[in-house]
């Protein structure tokens, strides 16, 4: 894109959105291969809109601007001892909501209770003939018409541009404690993050950070609690408490990506967590760097610029870097284009190349 | 039945399989919302994941409409029989395939039963969230085709957010995989746009499920309470305090009167409501969050408060509750179940104004809610042989219905819209976001013969074309604004 409007309004975003043959919304930028795209395309940035909207505690939603930063969210959320449980990455950054729905995003958190598509509720959406579209609900259960809310999780703008979101939130823990279990190598890895996700800890998080050879789990619970849980967790083996501004620390950075060197490409990719072994073997001998979250169903991954995330053989989206969009994935089923062609029929927003 | 249609389809299934005299079909006109009825054509029973495709293609190329059916429990008439066309039971594709306890997944097909998923996951220590009351016998097809919910939808969320994967056969006989099964996913949330599709999008053949982990501990506490104002007022409380209950649900007088005659269960005296609160989780977590929830209910002015002193009494809380549907049926020959949502904080007035709604029209109304949702099921009684009676509760549901959407809410939360909502729609969207749906709908349906008439008000508009614009359209002498 070469020409970029900064509405500040939804009405202006509409505008910008009907004023172009070929348009394409972005936030902060923090993902910067999602908004790569030809010279002809208008570029329409959406941090002119970013506002909370709507916030009602004792419901436990919200509804907000797309171009609301996280950061601004999460501190509001954080006043009312509430919280998005999905970790969105990138928040420091000044990733917005709009952004991290488009892109489909979450960080270690979601292993508790889900990811950002499973805190969507409702959406605001600009589709390809320019109209304004609000679809799902703005209360925690609703099941009125057909799910567009979660559809445009991943959905990278290439299906509309989203100007409002709805979220449910849910209360904070009181406290939480993150433990550091060593493990010998990527198999062992595995085997924990199988036995935490079926254990009876309700463990919020379990990461093997890059070369790191201990998997980091966080526990989120009332008061008091998280000790007693810690000590059976520790009993097995040579595992250590992070001091609590230690772990703040460790997970900001990870949600941060601050390991992966920004000359570097970086991929999401959606894992199994038996896969994980081969992932790790076949990134070292590329020369790049994974980050394992969820217990093994999700990985970061960079990579030395110029590689090609396809030999990984797993589905992958890359978000920095100029490798394609997507890789690993099959052919488009005839009903991709069928409903790209539903919400999009003049084809304004770029396809998913 | 048509000679040519019945040629196709007996092409595909034999004669045992395939009925079509009156007699065989009267088991399948109408689903749990009774008020509506109409028999099929043919109801046709494959076996196979093969035979579905193949009858599915047959409908395609015949252009015969078809509805898909599981139990048959649906309370919108999902899964009532549409005119002209044939019923697909999917009640004999009931085969748990793969059950890894490792990953906490199992890949089912589309007849099994919901509460047969947890049997077969137990073992493991594993189990499935989503508990519509009706879990021991709707089928996960159905619960993916409804998103729905149940008792612990407050902190596990509904059917879709358990759906990690899908094959199914599309109405245009295309044959799809989506999600693949794995917790995150690159790309469109194709799952999450499949879950809640009522049935208009074609036959989902195989799911993939998220399992969760047994709560090792619960703390059941059930309170019972002189108004249901003050129950409500408890739930506020709770929500307040920042715990995060796996279930909170309100039972009025008259699903407690109800409960008492079906299951014999035990509820304190002269309540005009209890409330049923769930703590679950680790041990340690569920030891402390008790003391405060004991402590806040206490101050709730309850008449009593009953917390379960081990499994058995917890069932039996639960079993007073889940059957309670079934139970307000034994009151009455007939009953519709709205299921609006309203925001959690609205809850009494919306309870205040239903009830004056049901004065007003004459007809007794039973309230079972899921409170921690927001989520409301009036249960209008009425007897469908006195005349005028059925307008009467039809005009009622309608009303409580504009009472929710007026509220900021939604028109279901569970139980989709089926035929029985289908004119409320509007009320929730505008025209260009019904069209919007229309044209999902259309790309997986271009020929409108997956459970045709439901969802939409009035009529299906034919897809314009769904592979390109038209060349009316692309020459900019039609659009579609
Ligand atoms: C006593 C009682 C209590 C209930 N409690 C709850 C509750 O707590 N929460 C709740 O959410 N619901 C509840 N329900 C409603 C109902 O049980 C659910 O909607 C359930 O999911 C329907 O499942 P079924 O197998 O009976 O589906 P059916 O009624 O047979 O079908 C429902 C819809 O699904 C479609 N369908 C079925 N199988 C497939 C398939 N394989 N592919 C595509 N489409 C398919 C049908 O066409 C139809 O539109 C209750 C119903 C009763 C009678």
């Amino acid at each position: 894109m070469k020409t970029v409007v900064t509405p500040t309004s939804t009405a202006e975003l509409i505008e910008a959105v009907r004023s172009a043959p070929r348009v394409l919304a972005f936030g902060a930028g923090t993902k910067p291969r999602l908004s790569q795209v030809d010279d002809n395309v208008l570029g329409i940035s959406t941090v002119g809109l970013s506002s909370l909207l709507e916030y009602e505690p004792d419901e436990y939603t919200f509804t907000a601007l797309a171009g609301t930063p996280l950061r601004d969210l999460t501190a509001v959320l954080a006043e009312k001892r509430q919280y998005l449980p999905f970790d969105p990455p990138l928040a420091a950054a000044g990733a917005t909501l709009g952004g991290t729905v488009a892109a489909g995003l979450s960080g270690p958190g979601r292993l508790r209770y889900g990811g950002v598509r499973d805190f969507i509720l409702g959406i605001r959406f600009v589709d390809g003939s320019g109209r304004d579209l609000r679809l799902g609900g703005k209360v925690v259960k609703n099941a009125a018409g057909f799910d567009l809310p979660k559809f445009l999780v991943g959905s990278l703008g290439r299906l509309g541009v989203i100007t409002e979101l709805t979220f449910k939130v849910f209360p904070r823990p009181a406290s939480t404690l993150t433990l550091r279990l060593p493990v010998s190598d990527p198999e062992r890895a595995v085997t924990l993050f199988e036995a935490l996700g079926s254990g009876r800890w309700e463990v919020e998080a379990a990461d093997l950070p890059p070369s790191a050879d201990a998997v980091y789990v966080r526990l989120a619970g009332p008061e008091g609690t998280l000790p007693l849980i810690a000590r059976e967790l520790l009993a097995h083996g040579s595992g250590d408490t992070l001091e609590p501004s230690v772990a703040t620390t460790f997970w900001a950075n990870l949600q941060a990506q601050a390991w992966s060197a920004p000359g570097n490409s970086l991929h999401k990719i959606a894992l199994r967590p038996r896969e994980a072994p081969a992932l790790l073997q076949q990134v070292a001998a590329m020369g790049g760097q994974v980050h394992l979250s969820s217990a093994g169903c999700l990985a970061w991954v960079a990579l030395p610029a110029g590689s090609d995330a396809g030999r990984l053989g797993l589905q992958a989206l890359t978000l920095r870097g100029s490798g394609p969009l997507f890789s690993g994935r099959a052919a488009e089923p005839e009903i991709a284009r069928a409903i790209k062609f539903a919400l999009d029929p003049v084809d304004r927003f770029p396809g998913f190349a | 039945m048509p000679a040519d249609a019945l040629r196709r389809l007996s092409a595909i299934l034999p004669a045992d399989r395939l009925l079509w005299q009156p007699a065989h079909l009267a088991a399948y006109q109408s689903d749990a919302l009774t008020a509506f009825q109409s028999p099929p054509l043919a109801v046709a029973i494959p076996e196979t994941a093969d035979e579905v495709i193949a009858l599915v293609r047959a409908c395609h190329a015949g252009r015969l409409p078809f509805v898909a059916r599981g139990s048959g429990t649906s309370l919108s008439g999902g899964s009532l029989p549409v005119k002209g066309g044939i019923v697909i039971a999917l009640n004999r594709l009931n085969r748990i395939l793969r059950l890894d306890p490792a990953e906490r997944i199992a890949v089912v097909e589309p007849g099994v039963i919901n509460l047969a998923v947890t049997a077969a996951a137990a073992p493991h220590g594993l189990h499935y969230a989503p508990d519509p009351s009706s879990q021991s016998i709707c089928t996960i097809g159905g619960n993916v085709a409804f998103n729905s919910g149940g008792a612990h939808c407050l902190k596990y969320g509904m059917t879709s957010n358990h759906v990690l994967g899908l094959r199914a056969v599309l109405a245009t006989g295309e044959v799809v995989e989506f999600g693949g099964g794995r917790r995150e996913q690159i790309g469109p949330d194709w799952c999450g746009l499949f879950t809640g599709h009522e049935g208009l999008f074609g036959i989902a053949l195989e799911i993939t499920l998220q399992l969760l982990p047994r709560a090792e501990c619960f703390h059941t506490v059930l309170a019972g309470y002189r108004t249901l104002e003050q129950a409500g007022d408890a739930v506020s409380a709770i929500v307040a305090s920042g715990l995060l209950p796996g279930a909170i649900e309100i039972m009025d007088a008259l699903a407690l009167e109800a409960a008492k005659a079906a299951v014999h269960a035990d509820y304190p005296p002269h309540c005009e409501a209890v409330l049923i609160v769930e703590l679950e989780g680790p041990r340690e977590a569920v030891a402390a969050d008790r003391l405060r929830l004991d402590a806040l209910l206490a101050a709730s002015q309850p008449v009593e408060a009953r917390p379960a002193r081990n499994p058995a009494e917890r069932l039996a809380i639960w079993k007073g509750r889940k059957s309670a549907f079934s139970a307000v049926g034994r009151l009455s020959p007939d009953f519709i179940v709205q299921d609006g949502v309203v925001p959690r904080r609205r809850l009494g007035e919306a309870l205040r104004r239903i009830g004056k709604f049901s004065r007003e029209a004459g007809l007794r109304c039973a309230n079972v809610f899921h409170a921690g949702d927001g989520n409301l099921h009036p249960l209008i009684l009425y007897n469908g042989r006195n005349p005028g009676e059925l307008g009467r509760a039809e005009a009622l549901a309608g009303r409580i219905l504009r009472l929710c959407v007026d509220m900021g809410g939604s028109i279901t939360g569970e139980h989709g819209i089926g035929v029985e909502k289908r004119d409320y729609l509007p009320a929730m969207f505008s025209s260009d976001e019904i069209d919007c749906l229309r044209r999902i709908r259309a790309a997986f349906d271009p020929l409108g013969i997956a459970n045709p008439g439901k969802m939409f008000p009035g009529g299906e508009a034919p897809a314009l074309h769904a592979h390109g614009p038209h060349p009316l359209e692309r020459a900019g002498v039609i659009s579609r604004e």
